[in-house]
């Protein structure tokens, strides 16, 4: 019981203290002039020391684990070997210690200094696997795209929604820091289509690339997975906030590697489904209404053949009941090529 | 550990007839002379190579194309043209630095000078391999620089390749990397990698075969141990890079389909190769160093190294399970959940051992009356900044960040810190350590702690923001970046310059040691420099050992 207290005590005092921690060294950097800028999610901030804002979940946990675990974590550790080698340098110079001991071997401290790393290794494992999981369990997607990467821009589809060919390339005046300025969109960044999907919603992402390896990455999700040629890949996020998140090509790729950002425009509900409509698509509502209709209409069809052969034996009526009922697949299949599937 | 004190005196330490010039500097068979060669070697390629980190630097010093856009110095000069040019640059700046470098200096330097020195061997097992090895690699060599050279882009300006040092496809194939350039590389690799095989049979069968009557293994010295291992990680790793390199040359030049999907290979798989050797090749940066930095601070406290058994056999235990890793340089590629979980745990379970190591040197240093000479400044350093940089490693190895961290920043600063603030501090430690034994000559003692504070200041601000640039998102290989990246990236340039500063003090105090020419002694270091090279002369004798010296127990173990 005392324990709980003393843990829980404990640890609002770290976090007291981290946080008097980072206040103080903003304030200095404020102090000297050197102000901290604006923090903006989806893209870095100048002279900032942690991870980039988070408008998912999942990069929250991230954010968690690599703050609140790792960091102390390692922290403590240089730490005490820092505070070893001052002693050292202290306590044992030639002057300070002029006979040197002899001992060479202590048991019990190497035993300590094995099994106490290998414990602390364990207490990392069990957040890291956890995070792990969290990453691997895709909920059911609201939307699916599809990420493409080409020598040096992005193609994006949504294969079930019938969108395809959509492309993201650096804008020309995003390519100079005075036209860009000029232009007021972000410097090796500012795109012109973006990614666009629903907030709130879970987007999977497919990525693969067309000519040699790229990546797509966004810190404010926590996604990156590289684009393999002859390869399909699987990402996903929520975000949490509407907005225009950043992410840049993550694996080296030829000579515009630093310009194919990946940019993502967060949207309402409402937005997306207009957005899909415009391009030529349909959205998840529409597909599945006719689905449904066709799914109707087919079992409307079905019944009326049942009713015709009402006179054959009550067996053979029964087949035929389950066969129409069986194959809704195809009924939405036949919907869905309607809306020709890249997948 | 054996000492000094159980030795049989040399009488043949006068042996000094020496070989004429041509004759000794092309045809030696002497590990000594061959040593001095491969360290010499090794700072010529790091002034190459280091130059080229000062163009990467100077090119991200700010926001914007300065050296590497139009109309740019670089430009008018005609070499590294243009982006492609600041892609080629960073990956010969690797490749120079990982094989013509590190590798030459431990290994092939100080592993060739001092293993039989330690041991009580007259020389290597195979004296002309030992030379073959050499010039194989100044070949190797020649065949990189040329590359840089030759047309290797798809523009008709651009020469060298550009793909980085990993060289994947298909980037790296003909269709995105076309001419000779890659190919010429591909040579490179191989010719330093046999380089490197041979020189690694070598050691094997000095280091088994060789040692003086007396000498147990258990009885080895940590350096020795080091160099054993380092044998065995290159004889097993470079083989299968090798492979892989020949199966890119293939695809690049004979039709071959290991890498091109269309014909249903892998890219993947050439990653799986690569990285096969490429986790032991760390590992075959940094072992040698260990072994440096257990002999330094025994000598400078004056106490044995704390937990011999331990020490050596943590290398064995970082050389083997280094080889089932490697994985943990492709969380991102799309591998299964268990598959990426097993290298998440086997990587971190390398942290135990090189934990042992670090607590057991300073355990070695506890109690001791220590002697804060130039070579203890530089160990010190290592022990510090090594455990930086191999606690970033463990942030690394958790798969569920490094899908944040992967490909940033984040990973540049933590292989630096091992590496220039690791690998390369135990090798100036070992350049002041045996720099009298070497040379003959004494160095300036002050001229040396001045270069260690101005270089340890340097490296450290060059290197410590990246961590920054790495979490709030910077992608690596990259010429330019948003301005959300602009502060610590001018921070790490202005390191970058506090830390050349400190190279040219380094050649100063060179030309100094030769200009005065101070004679050396045989043991500069006192009661606490115990292994057998500091019963010889400075510089030993061209033949030593002629008749083997015989270790008797020492009472440590």
């Amino acid at each position: 019981m005392g324990i709980r207290r003393l843990t829980r005590a404990g640890v609002r005092a770290g976090k007291a203290g981290i946080g008097a921690l980072l206040a103080s060294l903003s304030a200095w950097f404020m102090g000297a002039g050197l102000a901290l800028a604006e923090e903006v999610a989806g893209m870095p901030t100048d002279k900032a020391i942690h991870l980039q804002k988070s408008a998912s979940d999942i990069k929250d946990a991230a954010i968690t684990f690599h703050n609140w675990i790792l960091l102390p974590v390692i922290t403590i550790i240089v730490v005490l070997v820092m505070v070893l080698l001052l002693w050292i340098i202290v306590r044992f110079n030639k002057r300070a210690n002029p006979v040197p001991a002899r001992f060479s071997h202590n048991t019990a401290i190497e035993i300590i200094w094995t099994v106490v790393p290998v414990l602390i290794l364990v207490y990392i494992a069990m957040f890291s696997f956890s995070l792990m999981r969290k990453y691997e369990a895709m909920p059911d997607p609201d939307v699916v795209v599809k990420a493409t990467g080409y020598q040096w821009y992005w193609s994006y589809d949504y294969p079930e929604l019938g969108v395809e060919g959509v492309e993201s390339r650096l804008l020309p005046e995003a390519r100079e820091i005075d036209s860009a300025k000029a232009a007021n969109v972000p410097f090796l960044l500012g795109v012109d289509n973006e990614l666009i999907v629903p907030v709130n919603k879970v987007v999977q992402v497919q990525v693969t690339a067309y000519d040699v390896i790229h990546a797509f990455a966004l810190p404010a999700f926590g996604v990156k997975s590289d684009a393999v040629p002859g390869r399909l890949n699987n990402v996903w996020f929520k975000s949490r906030e509407t907005g225009i998140f950043y992410g840049q090509c993550s694996e080296l790729c030829g000579i515009d590697h630093a310009y194919m950002p990946i940019a993502i425009r967060v949207v309402t509900e409402k937005e997306f489904d207009d957005y899909i409509i415009a391009a030529g698509g349909k959205t998840r509502a529409q597909i599945a209404q006719e689905a449904a209709a066709a799914k109707l209409a087919e079992d409307k069809a079905a019944a009326e053949a049942a009713a015709a052969s009402a006179a054959a034996p009550a067996e053979e009526a029964a087949t035929d009941a389950s066969a129409a009922a069986a194959p809704t697949s195809d009924a939405e299949g036949a919907a869905a090529s309607a809306a020709p599937a890249a997948q | 550990m054996a000492t000094n004190a159980s030795v049989a005196h040399d009488h043949h330490d006068h042996d000094n007839h020496t070989p004429p010039f041509f004759k000794r500097w092309f045809y030696s068979t002497n590990h000594k002379d061959i040593g001095l060669l491969y360290i010499f070697f090794s700072i010529f390629a790091a002034i190459i190579g280091g130059g080229l980190s000062g163009l990467i630097r100077w090119e991200l010093y700010a926001p914007g194309l300065q050296l590497f856009g139009e109309h740019s110095l670089l430009d008018q000069l005609g070499i590294f043209h243009g982006k492609h040019g600041y892609n080629a640059v960073v990956t010969a700046h690797a490749l120079i630095m990982v094989f013509f470098v590190v590798m030459p200096a431990t290994v092939g330097g100080f592993g060739n000078y001092f293993v039989p020195l330690m041991i009580g061997a007259p020389d290597m097992a195979f004296p002309r391999l030992n030379n073959i090895s050499f010039w194989l690699l100044v070949a190797g060599f020649v065949l990189l620089i040329t590359s840089l050279f030759v047309p290797g882009g798809v523009g008709a300006m651009d020469k060298g390749f550009g793909g980085g040092w990993t060289v994947y496809p298909p980037l790296s194939s003909a269709q995105y990397h076309p001419g000779p350039s890659l190919d010429l590389a591909i040579f490179a690799l191989h010719v330093a990698g046999a380089s490197s095989i041979l020189g690694a049979i070598n050691f094997i069968t000095t280091i088994f075969n060789m040692r003086a009557p007396g000498m147990t293994l258990h009885r080895m010295p940590l350096f020795a141990w080091a160099l054993l291992v380092t044998a065995f990680l290159l004889l097993i790793s470079l083989p299968v890079l090798a492979g892989a390199i020949t199966m890119l040359l293939t695809d690049r030049n004979f039709g071959t389909s290991f890498f091109v999907p269309a014909g249903g290979g892998d890219p993947v798989m050439y990653q799986h190769l690569f990285w096969f050797f490429g986790h032991p090749e760390v590992y075959i940066m940094i072992l040698p160093g260990f072994g440096i930095i257990s002999h330094i601070v025994s000598t400078f406290s004056k106490k044995p190294v704390f937990g011999y058994l331990a020490m050596a056999y943590a290398m064995v235990a970082i050389g083997v399970v280094g080889f089932i890793v490697w994985a943990h340089h492709m969380y991102t590629v799309g591998m299964g959940f268990n598959l990426r979980a097993y290298f998440v745990m086997a990587t971190m379970i390398i942290a135990v051992p090189t934990g042992v190591k670090i607590f057991s040197w300073i355990a070695t240093m506890w109690g001791g009356s220590i002697d804060f000479k130039v070579p203890m400044l530089w160990a010190i350093g290592f022990i510090f900044l090594f455990t930086v940089g191999g606690v970033t490693g463990v942030v690394l190895a958790n798969n569920a960040i490094d899908i944040s961290l992967h490909d940033t920043y984040y990973v540049v600063a933590h292989f630096h810190y091992v590496l220039s603030l690791g690998a390369v501090f135990s090798i100036f430690a070992a350049f002041f350590y045996w720099f009298e034994k070497m040379f003959g000559v004494k160095f300036n003692e002050f001229l040396a702690q001045v270069q260690f504070w101005i270089m340890f200041v340097g490296v450290n601000v060059i290197f410590f923001p990246q961590h920054f640039l790495g979490l709030q998102g910077m992608p690596r290989r990259y010429v330019d970046y948003p301005l959300g990246f602009e502060f610590w990236n001018k921070v790490s340039t202005i390191g970058y310059m506090i830390t050349i500063v400190g190279v040219g003090v380094f050649f100063i105090l060179l030309i100094e040691a030769a200009i005065r020419r101070r004679k050396a002694d045989a043991n500069p270091w006192g009661e606490g420099a115990t292994t057998l090279e500091w019963t010889l002369s400075s510089p030993p004798p061209y033949h030593q050992f002629s008749e083997l010296p015989v270790i008797k127990d020492d009472g440590h173990h």
